[in-house]
């Protein structure tokens, strides 16, 4: 009981002052501001993809660099404890699964592989709008997911693996 | 049009001194300014795609091999270079210089694209029908998801396998796994 009570007290503690670990009080705090304009940036730019310049890919680094972001902020078990590496690497698979069922998709309505069946068959939204152009801005938010999702996973993989050598010999 | 060789200079000099600083760090921050050159240099040429993804790519380049670097013994450089090993690659980058020259004067002036003048290229034909068969509006987007879409396929694999390659080498629970079943 006692060890579960200073368990618990250290457990606040740590979540008042965002833990030990990591960097000084200033740089946590404008991180964990500066962090929710980082993902909502990366979000438009891959939304916006087919209109604007940018794209699945640069809006995933993106999204990558909030985590990194956080994890060089705050340590590495708080970005472990807020997005485990388990689904991680699923939300990694859901991007490459998402892109080539949207390429098979093409091939089942429309004949070839990657065949812009939305916009070609069906006509859905017009052009200069944010619904429009047919798979492409799935195909982004696919690509974007799973940059995004990548980056991060090796980057984490890089740290960890500093740190058991560091921590070895 | 100066603004480019004044780039080019830059990161020449980037390069060079990146090669040959004995700082681990330095050559690190280097590499840095040579990708932010490149960055600046996309946007002077109207591709401003390739500009975001160069700037955000060598941004998260340099926190990990900045990350990497630090606090890693060997940062510096130890040994004296070879005399013949030296006089080969110096011979070997002069005939690769000297073809260079050939080449590039064959070229068209820096920043301008070469299939403009060329009826019924590739890239006139997404000019004029990108819009209208594809319906977005960033061209380049047209071209790397409808026209190229395989290539960005192939660039998902390779990216999703070298990501499977460094989580499997770096993966933490390998060496429990051996030493305790379970």
């Amino acid at each position: 009981m006692e060890q579960e009570q200073q368990n618990s007290g250290v457990v606040r503690k740590e979540k008042i002052s965002h833990g030990a670990k990591g960097m000084t009080i200033i740089v946590k705090n404008i991180s964990s501001w500066v962090k929710i304009l980082i993902v909502l940036f990366g979000i438009y730019i891959v939304l916006f993809g087919h209109l604007t310049p940018g794209g699945g890919f640069a809006g995933g680094v993106i999204l990558a660099s909030s985590y990194v972001l956080l994890m060089l902020a705050f340590g590495r078990e708080f970005v472990e404890k807020d997005l485990p590496l388990a689904i991680d690497s699923k939300i990694d698979c859901l991007g490459a699964l998402l892109f080539a069922l949207i390429a098979i998709l093409g091939f089942v309505f429309g004949g070839t592989f990657f065949f812009n069946f939305l916009h070609q068959k069906y006509q859905i939204g017009e052009s200069f709008h944010l619904i429009s152009a047919g798979t492409i801005p799935l195909a982004n938010i696919a690509i974007g997911l799973k940059v995004g999702a990548s980056l991060f996973l090796v980057i984490f993989m890089l740290s960890t693996f500093r740190r058991d050598t560091s921590s070895n010999k | 049009m100066a603004i480019f060789y004044i780039l080019l200079l830059f990161m020449i000099i980037g390069a060079i001194i990146a090669i040959e600083t004995s700082n681990l760090l330095s050559s690190v921050i280097c590499i840095g300014a040579i990708g932010f050159g490149a960055s600046i240099m996309f946007l002077f040429l109207r591709a401003p795609d390739i500009a975001i993804t160069q700037i955000v790519v060598e941004v998260l380049g340099l926190i990990i091999l900045i990350r990497s670097t630090i606090s890693r013994d060997l940062t510096f450089i130890s040994g004296d270079k070879e005399f013949f090993g030296t006089v080969i690659s110096v011979v070997i980058i002069f005939v690769i210089f000297l073809a260079g020259v050939q080449v590039f004067g064959t070229l068209q002036n820096f920043g301008t694209p070469i299939f403009a003048n060329v009826p019924d290229a590739a890239s006139q034909t997404y000019i004029k029908e990108g819009l209208q068969s594809t319906g977005a509006a960033n061209i380049v987007t047209s071209v790397i998801l409808d026209f190229r879409a395989y290539d960005t396929l192939g660039e998902t694999t390779v990216l999703f396998t070298s990501i499977i390659g460094a989580t499997v080498i770096l993966r933490k629970k390998a060496k429990k796994l051996i030493e305790e079943p379970d």
